[in-house]
């Protein structure tokens, strides 16, 4: 039912308005399905659909090939492309120049059939080969390694086994374990994107809130409305959402479990209740009501619902968003006349400005490491990401889309990637860049108008 | 329809408006307290808005108000109109308006909604000064979620920064 909703990110190698062309009906969108189901070769074609946009040049990107990672068993070979997936990943990243399939004469699968001097002829740095073997009952076992080619040494070698259906995962952990051992960051291509989509027209608009791989893959609806949904924001332990609904005809706060759909009613105050966010431990919600009259920053203890109000000012506050530490919340305010950055203690105390370029600045997003902060930033009818520098001392500001009405941008859990939403065409498509604005993907949907992205927490605790 | 049409229309609609209000807006002298009134006698036109009127009256029939850009200023030509639902509200104490905020796709959907907010509370404050008592009025901001037009274009934008009178009883 949700695979007839939302097939996977389709071929966007083309124009958008081509990709729009796409047969909808459907009917054929089943057919398709079931193909790919049933035929492994156009499942594969379809992941080649995924686009990567490569912006500019990037010296410092390091080359890596991934060598194809052939099926080695005796039943049926895996539908996913596993070397692909961890290739895309790492071209998405920014930080890697991955080697195309077509200029690797040789393919090894093993250590002992690397020829070293072929590969620095390709002026590779690293290498990656493995393949796919049988674990029973439909799993299969990837095995695979890490070479550095100057050296000939082996960073890497490890063993994964999975069920079929949970390949994707294994290949971007594969990844994230990849970039972890070249780039000394830990890898977030085993995370999650939630996003809201809206189909239909007028009176007959449809909201879902979905949840999907960080590529855009496997989405899954977790609520549907009739009524206009916004600004997902995940739980630290990546298992809830908090939510905006009108279901109730008011602006109302749901906190929802992914996993069992359970959902509880948080905030259904008069007025504005909006723009939730977790604090790092997961104890508290910061939101904004505008129970007194207009919107301000408060902050909930989830267990007690008791309210601590944060800010207090006649001008609007909302986007509320924490630091790493929990210490900090930064908001969006208008109180200076346009809507800028502000950041107050989350205990409670003055507000200060973050922000002082560019007229308009709002929905903020904070890298783990609490040194940039990105916003939607407004200039003229123009709305693009910025990115606010702070590694250095002064903040430097970068512009990171090329868009006309890019809005809401979300740090990956490493910071290294950020996903934010764009129009095009008159619908809502998804980009993924590296925070160095080097490398943008467009995630395109089969259907409808997406929005409001919001990039998970790391899948796994360390 | 290019902005400049729009324009145009949304003037003359505001000189048909004033004039189809400007008797019921009026001020009325105050009414003799009928000696006995008899419940059932339909009341004759003694210049309070009924419910028909409603789907008649000129003025009444008129249920949005626009803003400009990032604005929440109530313009002139729009105090017409909430001039006469002011008049609704004094002559029908158990009517009940929502006032749905809106605002244009730019910027972030959060701040938008505050927005919204913003501009229903301007045409609350409007309707209360003209008679209509804080009781009868709710506002409820959709920010952009519920645009009228979806073009990104400028004759779009200004017919979503608006703010509808919706009753919820008449």
């Amino acid at each position: 039912m949700i695979a007839n909703m939302f097939t996977p990110p389709l071929v966007s190698l083309a124009s958008p308005k081509s990709v729009q062309a796409l047969p909808m009906k459907a009917s054929l969108r089943w057919f398709f399905l079931l193909v790919c189901l049933v035929v492994p070769g156009l499942a594969t074609a379809q992941q080649q659909g995924l686009e990567i946009d490569i912006i500019g040049g990037n010296a410092s990107a390091l080359p890596i090939a991934v060598v194809p990672m052939p099926y080695e068993g005796g039943g049926t070979p895996p539908q996913t492309d596993v070397a692909k997936v961890v290739r895309d990943d790492l071209a998405r990243s920014g930080q890697f120049r991955t080697l195309p399939v077509e200029q690797m004469v040789e393919r090894p699968t093993r250590g002992g059939e690397i020829q070293y001097p072929t590969w620095r002829q390709l002026k590779q740095d690293y290498l990656v080969v493995g393949r796919v073997l049988d674990a029973g009952e439909g799993g299969y076992r990837v095995e695979y390694e890490l070479f550095d080619v100057a050296r000939s040494e082996r960073l890497l070698g490890l063993a994964m086994t999975a069920r079929a259906s949970a390949m994707r995962d294994v290949a971007h952990q594969m990844a994230d374990a990849i970039y972890e051992k070249i780039l000394g960051v830990r890898g977030a291509f085993w995370t999650r994107i939630a996003y809201v989509t809206a189909s239909g027209t007028g009176g007959a608009m449809r909201y879902a809130l979905v949840v999907a791989d960080s590529d855009g893959w496997n989405p899954q609806v977790v609520v549907r409305s009739a009524e206009p949904l916004l600004s997902p924001a995940w739980s630290p332990d990546g298992r809830k959402l908090a939510y905006v609904s009108f279901e109730r005809g008011n602006s109302s706060i749901y906190i929802q479990d992914i996993a069992t759909g359970a959902r509880e009613l948080v905030s259904s105050f008069r007025g504005i209740n909006s723009a939730p966010s977790f604090s790092p431990d997961g104890r508290k919600l910061a939101l904004s009501l505008s129970r007194s009259g207009n919107p301000e920053i408060y902050v909930m203890d989830l267990a007690s619902k008791q309210l601590t109000q944060l800010t207090n000012h006649f001008g609007i506050d909302t986007e509320p968003t924490w630091s790493a530490d929990g210490s900090t919340i930064y908001f969006t305010s208008d109180r200076g006349g346009r809507p800028q950055i502000y950041q107050v203690p989350s205990s409670g105390g003055a507000a200060t400005r973050v922000t002082f370029q560019g007229n308009y600045n709002a929905t903020a997003t904070i890298s783990p490491d609490g040194k940039k902060i990105a916003v939607a930033q407004g200039s003229g009818n123009t709305y693009r990401i910025a990115l606010m520098d702070s590694s250095l001392g002064a903040p430097r500001w970068s512009t990171i889309s090329t868009g006309s009405l890019d809005e809401s941008p979300s740090f990956a859990p490493n910071g290294s990637m950020l996903i934010y939403a764009a129009r095009e065409g008159g619908r809502g498509v998804l980009y993924a860049v590296s925070a160095d604005a080097r490398v943008r993907q467009r995630l395109v949907l089969a259907d409808g108008d997406v929005r409001e992205p919001a990039w998970s927490p790391y899948r796994s605790a360390r | 329809m290019n902005s400049s049409t729009r324009v145009l229309l949304v003037s003359l609609l505001s000189v048909a408006a004033l004039a189809g209000c400007s008797k019921k807006v009026k001020e009325q002298p105050a009414p003799e307290p009928a000696p006995t009134p008899a419940p059932t006698a339909p009341v004759a036109d003694d210049g309070r808005y009924g419910p028909e009127d409603l789907d008649t009256d000129a003025c009444l029939r008129q249920r949005v108000v626009y803003f400009d850009f990032d604005q929440d200023a109530l313009k002139p030509e729009f105090q017409a109109i909430v001039a006469c639902h002011a008049k609704y509200l004094r002559d029908r104490p158990s009517s009940r308006i929502t006032l749905q905020g809106h605002a244009d796709e730019r910027g972030s959907r959060a701040y938008n909604q505050g927005l919204g907010e913003r501009r229903g509370n301007a045409v609350n404050s409007a309707l209360q000064a003209a008679g209509g008592s804080a009781s009868q009025l709710e506002v409820v901001s959709y920010g952009e979620e519920r645009p009228v037009c979806t073009e990104s274009t400028e004759s779009c934008w200004a017919q979503n920064r608006r703010v509808e009178i919706v009753y919820t009883a008449r």
